[in-house]
């Protein structure tokens, strides 16, 4: 290489390099996003007609080390899908796990209560291990529900995100019964079946669900299973992942790490 | 959502025992569907016994076939009535018939309903009827001539080849009732069988088990109304017929057990990760309905009094207060059995670590009451069936083989 290729080469490199950049930035933070048409400069509108279903693959990811327990994801859940705030209904919900000394497991929703972590467990010397575990549809890639429903009401979209139509819902409450995570309730107001949808509004538009843009400690992670560079594959490479009750054959789509065998 | 529901759930979440998902608290199938499987047994149990005497037959059996097909319609006419003030949206249930999801056992339903209605039930009674139909539609004036009338759908001709067509038309329709009969029930236990996400409900054998306990209740069923009409009409009761009828409700029940046995011994010796929270289901909350209810009540005294009525040649009133008394004591048990499929599948979390609670409701439209008007009304539907067709052929009718 002589002085003058090298010098080429320096002029195209910084620039290169400040769009590669640039470019990285964007796949992160679209990879929740529809394909948007047009330059960066164009409007920020996404053109809903632009959005292709069949390439993306939507899930979940839940890294339980994070989770402290703080429950503000099932409050920002209420809030953007007016879940009933009565205890008894939740698209979410964190359950503690104290696991004693003697094998003894005593597992609680510390989002029934509305307690939160206030009501920590004391430091006790009985106790040998305790964590949360934030819970949720799994949005099955083989959904019992969706098999069960008899009117086709509840359905898996090509992107991956199972859902329910409460205008087709009859309220039989089948996929209530089908569903072995407990994810599903029928809601009082409409007296039809409804659960998580991953925040289908807000994905669509190329925003995160509720419960993972207010995680303060990122224990939830939302992804795009079909990008490359989305956060989901990258933890998935990073993390030892398990599912809630492989057994069942419903291959869920959130996926936990470091997830206790006491779980399900 | 209103301050009673609230309320009542929070009096439930006192009772839970251990972990529950949080969504749980909430029973989603109540009283109605108890009443539901119950119901549709009948049918099946009872539509089972009349074919005894067209395809099998067995002679002794004759003197209820007519009741028991009546019977049979009587109460799958009530069938989906439960199930339709159960939805959540009653208004939408037409979706299940217009657009049904393939995959559904759920919505396959529509269809084994209207074809075992439609398909078998009311052809068999019409062409066992037609020629009564017609003599009496012939002799009455009035209103009740017309209906006669209207029911023989006008049909004028009971010629020995007419006659002959019906007898062979009633046969080859029972041939194929029976296995319709199966699927109507079986079909029943399927939607439950089929759940995989509950150890209580998942079990290939749920369809073989409803299918045994539907003969048992509605041959059980048929024994008690023949015996309830015969008094009131103060005739005297068939007893070779009796005898015959309890014998095969006795072997039924004996097959019932069985297959409850064969089920419930799988479960213990597999001891499969659900097997610790079953335990606790059923001695904590499915003793009294499971073993007293339906396993001593419903199976053990009635077999002990039957193997007595039959064994101890007792006099035609001794054996007939004993059948009378099992036959009641097995409709309990079959009740029973319903209960602790239905909301036994739902006192336990699916997450193995909890149990929750009833609380059956009196009024309301899923409350005791609503239950007992629908248990009740299949017998006033038999009322005027059996005021409209008679349950005896016509005397005049010369006897024929069958």
């Amino acid at each position: 290489m002589n002085k003058r290729e090298f010098l080429k080469g320096l002029i195209l490199f910084f620039p290169a390099g400040g769009v590669l950049g640039a470019l990285a930035q964007e796949l992160d933070a679209k990879e929740a996003a529809p394909a948007q048409t047009g330059t960066a400069g164009a409007a920020p509108k996404p053109d809903p007609t632009a959005y292709d279903p069949k390439s993306h693959y939507y899930g979940m990811g839940i890294e339980i080390d994070k989770c402290i327990g703080c429950n503000r994801c099932v409050e920002a859940c209420k809030a953007e899908n007016n879940v009933p705030r009565e205890p008894f209904f939740f698209r979410t919900w964190i359950e503690r796990y104290v696991i004693k000394k003697d094998g003894d497991v005593v597992v609680e929703s510390i989002s029934v209560k509305g307690k939160a972590s206030k009501d920590t467990v004391q430091e006790d010397a009985d106790v040998l291990r305790t964590f949360f575990v934030p819970k949720l549809c799994n949005h099955c890639m083989h959904p019992p529900c969706v098999q069960v429903c008899p009117v086709g009401a509840t359905f898996a979209t090509e992107d991956g995100v199972v859902l329910i139509d409460s205008k087709r819902c009859i309220g039989c409450r089948y996929c209530i019964q089908a569903c072995p995570y407990g994810a599903r309730y029928l809601d009082p107001r409409t007296k039809t079946a409804d659960k998580c949808s991953f925040c289908y509004h807000r994905v669509r538009q190329g925003l995160r669900p509720a419960c993972v843009e207010v995680c303060p400690t990122q224990a939830r992670i939302f992804g795009d299973l079909r990008s490359k560079a989305s956060r989901l594959v990258r933890f998935a490479r990073m993390n030892k992942i398990h599912v809630l009750k492989p057994a069942l054959n419903t291959e869920p789509k959130v996926y936990y790490a470091q997830l206790d065998g006491e779980v399900r | 959502m209103s301050p009673d529901m609230a309320q009542g759930l929070s009096e439930l979440l006192e009772q839970v025992t251990g972990y529950i998902y949080p969504n749980e608290i909430e029973l989603q199938w109540s009283i109605l569907i108890v009443v539901y499987p119950y119901i549709t047994g009948l049918v099946a149990g009872a539509f089972i016994l009349a074919s005894l005497v067209k395809v099998f037959n067995v002679k002794e059996v004759q003197p209820t076939y007519r009741l028991a097909l009546l019977t049979a319609l009587a109460f799958l006419l009530v069938a989906p009535m439960p199930l339709l003030l159960h939805l959540g949206r009653p208004e939408r249930f037409y979706e299940i018939l217009l657009a049904p999801n393939v995959t559904s056992a759920m919505a396959m339903f529509g269809f084994v309903y209207a074809w075992y209605l439609m398909g078998v039930l009311l052809l068999e009674v019409w062409f066992e009827y037609r020629r009564d139909l017609i003599v009496m539609g012939a002799r009455e004036r009035g209103l009740m001539g017309w209906i006669h009338r209207a029911l023989s759908l006008f049909s004028t001709d009971t010629s020995e080849v007419a006659l002959a067509f019906d007898r062979k038309a009633i046969r080859a329709i029972t041939i194929v009732g029976i296995p319709s009969a199966f699927l109507l029930h079986g079909y029943v236990g399927f939607i439950f069988g089929s759940v995989k996400a509950n150890p209580w409900w998942g079990s290939v054998l749920m369809p073989i088990v409803f299918l045994m306990s539907a003969i048992v209740s509605g041959i059980a069923l048929v024994i008690f109304l023949y015996m309830m009409l015969a008094a009131i009409r103060k005739e005297p009761v068939d007893m070779p017929c009796l005898d015959t009828i309890t014998s095969y409700l006795f072997y039924a029940v004996i097959v019932d057990f069985s297959l409850e046995a064969l089920d419930f011994i799988h479960r213990l010796y597999q001891s499969e990760e659900s097997v610790k929270i079953l335990g606790k289901l059923i001695t904590h909350k499915l003793f009294m309905s499971l073993f007293v209810l339906q396993i001593l009540i419903g199976m053990f005294i009635p077999l002990g009094i039957l193997v007595v009525a039959k064994w101890r040649k007792l006099n035609e009133d001794g054996r007939k207060l004993l059948y009378f008394t099992a036959v009641i004591l097995i409709q309990l048990g079959i009740f029973s059995t319903r209960w602790n499929v239905v909301i036994g599948g739902q006192l336990f979390s699916k997450s193995f670590r909890g149990l929750m609670a009833y609380k059956l409701e009196v009024m309301g439209i899923e409350g005791f009451l609503a239950a007992i008007v629908l248990l009740a009304l299949p017998y006033v539907i038999l009322a005027v069936l059996i005021r409209v067709l008679p349950t005896k052929r016509l005397v005049d009718e010369a006897p024929k083989p069958a």
